[in-house]
């Protein structure tokens, strides 16, 4: 799960790790009356402000998304310019995504941009730290083009991240050694942080070294992992449903594992390694995957019922293949949900099943007299060659 | 021969009274595996579907002395029952659980790694797998055991039903399987692919091994580079996810590419530069593993670098 900046820096004030004060709104008016008001952020001598388009998505600045302010009167004009407004990134695709808050914020003093970034390493499997010197770049252009400016350690969860792992990336930065000891501190803090509320990824780009000698992290970027929500209450309450696609959040409430993708071949099957191996066979036929769906290992007629609904909620789908293996779920189950629920939803496209194990020719045969407008098959290749080409007939 | 289990191989079920382990217990028990009895807290003493059920994994390893803990305990729990197995001494632990959160499992794999450097035996299969079959001898999780079929190539895999579409297709082709290790579809797992081909390198009855990997991480990468340099086996690989986005969870909390890195296109370029047989279609893994074995020379020669 991912949170906005704002909410990251929030978060990221409540452990000790500086960040510029700021405020988020949702309209011209609101920013019109605080600056009227003076409220908060306004009420000082602060001539420069930065005002952020609020997006789940990297790569704001070169789409568009972040204005600089010269005085507090450009403010609601740059806020009504960004809200409503869709952003396309690198990390959008190309259907972008709809600005529905705006970030304000203090502008700083840089003397010095850093890149500092937390992350969950599977090859370490420990909390890996990634420093450099390049800060305001993206990472994975510097580690392709000047690899030695990043410093990658791993923090030993037995020991912690101590103070010499602080003063070990402070000095590959080249701090001035009077900020070693904060530098550490924020290291540390960042850590705990991580920790508590069982990150991915929490990433600083940049970390700035202000004028005055401060450190403050201008941008947070943070993500958690999803198999922790259960004990983490109040990151969960920071998830923006708006910024999740509808139909993978209906499908997350009948436990269903959805990943929209672009193409026009739908499928449904039980198993993430075999799900993800039905769309790479889809694409070796001649077509194009249009999601990514787990079934799981319990599907019943109601799930394979509201798995149908969720495909055919994608207008680009124009065919469907349902490949089960069956295992401990037995093929002659599936076969019967496959025919309740193909009655129920109306199917207008067409439809290739594929059964293979437990009681699969029972559920072919059910299949086949069901009366049902679908095509049968028994291998995996055949049944991809057999949806694509009936999409393109149908075409 | 086969790896890690076989007939004589004894086994409790950490969470047996718990529906899922209740029913996988059962299963595994009418396979042929000797499934002496389980632990749940609180309900020692008691039977359960004819198992004896004890307190504390201590007290089972007290009593009847297993080689293997088969852990069904719900995600929240299921790192501290791995390290109760672990501190109890059972040598290998296989965690079925799905959606334990990756720090606990950070934690739990730098305590294994610390006993097994100071000279315990201790090895976890999993999180998030379906275990580990060596067909006729013992199935430990929760595949279907009738697809299988006892023979020469052992598989290691990532994933549950792709795993079982690549064993139905050997089983069909009467080559069967020596040992199917599922090692789990999570970031932090115990054993790894390399760990399963040194196993399969050493047993003489694994003739080939089928290694399905998945978008996600270096470990088959890891695994390649090993193979090269140690093994005589030839090993066909799979990589699923060629079709799958960038910076999206497929599912597996372990599939995500991520910072460009582990895409599968540069996966099976890295495994056939390190002489890896890749297939991009699972339909035809059984195939390629009969036509390799069907070569008289299809010994591999280990080159060191």
């Amino acid at each position: 799960m991912n949170i906005h900046e704002y909410q990251a820096k929030e978060l990221f004030r409540s452990y000790g790790v500086a960040v510029p004060s700021g405020v988020v709104v949702d309209s011209p008016e609101e920013a019109r009356r605080l600056i009227s008001e003076k409220a908060g952020i306004f009420s000082g001598s602060s001539a420069v402000y930065a005002v952020k388009a609020q997006i789940h998505a990297g790569g704001r600045g070169k789409a568009g998304g972040v204005k600089i302010a010269k005085s507090v009167s450009d403010i609601p004009g740059y806020v009504e310019a960004l809200l409503g407004k869709t952003l396309v990134t690198h990390q959008t695709g190309p259907e972008g995504r709809l600005v529905r808050k705006v970030w304000i914020e203090e502008g700083a003093q840089i003397a010095r941009e850093f890149y500092l970034s937390l992350v969950l390493d599977r090859s370490s499997r420990r909390i890996s730290i990634l420093a450099s010197t390049e800060g305001g770049m993206e990472i994975e252009e510097v580690s392709a083009a000047h690899p030695e400016k990043i410093l990658t350690l791993s923090v030993d969860p037995e020991m912690g991240c101590k103070s010499f792992v602080g003063r070990r990336v402070a000095s590959f930065l080249g701090l001035p050694i009077t900020l070693y000891g904060s530098f550490s501190t924020l290291l540390a803090n960042l850590y705990r942080f991580f920790l508590d509320t069982d990150c991915m990824m929490v990433e600083i780009n940049p970390l700035i070294q202000t004028g005055d000698g401060r450190l403050l992290a201008l941008d947070a970027k943070v993500s958690f992992d999803d198999n922790a929500l259960y004990r983490q209450e109040k990151v969960l309450a920071l998830r923006d449903l708006f910024e999740e696609n509808e139909l993978e959040i209906e499908a997350s409430k009948h436990r269903l594992n959805y990943v929209k993708l672009d193409g026009s071949i739908a499928c449904m099957v039980n198993g993430a390694g075999l799900a993800m191996a039905t769309m790479d066979v889809i694409a070796l036929a001649g077509g194009t995957p249009a999601n990514f769906l787990d079934v799981g290992g319990g599907a019943s007629k109601e799930t394979v019922e509201q798995a149908f609904r969720i495909l055919l909620g994608d207008p680009e789908v124009k065919g469907i293949f349902v490949n089960i293996f069956g295992g401990i779920v037995r093929c002659e189950r599936i076969a019967g949900g496959i025919i309740a629920a193909a009655k129920d939803v109306k199917l207008h496209v067409p439809l290739v099943v594929r059964l293979q194990g437990t009681n699969a020719k029972e559920g072919r045969e059910m299949l086949r007299e069901s009366g049902l407008d679908l095509q049968v098959a028994e291998e995996l290749f055949e049944g991809a060659q057999k949806i694509v080409q009936a999409v393109k007939g149908a075409k | 021969m086969s790896i890690l289990v076989d007939r004589s191989t004894r086994v409790i079920v950490q969470g047996i009274t718990g529906k899922e382990g209740s029913y996988h217990a059962t299963a595994c028990r009418e396979y042929g595996t000797r499934v002496l009895g389980g632990v749940t807290p609180g309900k020692g003493g008691t039977v359960h579907e004819g198992f004896p059920v004890w307190d504390s994994v201590r007290d089972a390893v007290d009593a009847v002395h297993p080689d293997v803990s088969l852990i069904f305990v719900p995600p929240a729990f299921a790192a501290d029952a791995i390290l109760e197995a672990a501190d109890a001494g059972v040598e290998l632990i296989v965690c079925i659980t799905e959606g334990i959160p990756v720090q606990d499992m950070m934690r739990v794999r730098r305590i294994l790694d610390i006993r097994n450097e100071e000279g315990e035996t201790v090895r976890l299969i999993g999180p998030n797998c379906p275990g580990i079959i060596t067909p006729d001898g013992a199935k430990i999780g929760i595949m279907p055991g009738y697809i299988h079929k006892r023979g020469k190539v052992g598989v290691v895999s990532r994933s549950g039903t792709l795993t079982y579409e690549a064993v139905w297709q050997l089983t069909q082709l009467g080559l069967g399987e020596s040992t199917c290790v599922g090692i789990g579809g999570d970031p932090v797992r115990g054993l790894n692919f390399l760990d399963v081909l040194a196993l399969f390198e050493k047993d003489p009855e694994t003739e080939a091994i089928v290694m399905i990997g998945e978008i996600g991480g270096d470990d088959e990468e890891r695994a390649a580079a090993f193979a090269r340099a140690h093994m005589t086996k030839p090993v066909i690989g799979f990589i699923a996810g060629l079709t799958a986005p960038p910076g999206r969870r497929m599912g597996h909390a372990g599939a995500i590419v991520s910072g460009g890195k582990g895409s599968a296109r540069d996966k099976m370029k890295a495994l056939e530069s390190y002489g890896i047989i890749v297939v991009d279609n699972p339909s035809i893994i059984g195939k390629t593993v009969a036509e390799t074995l069907s070569k008289g020379d299809y010994r591999r020669v280990p080159t060191c670098h």
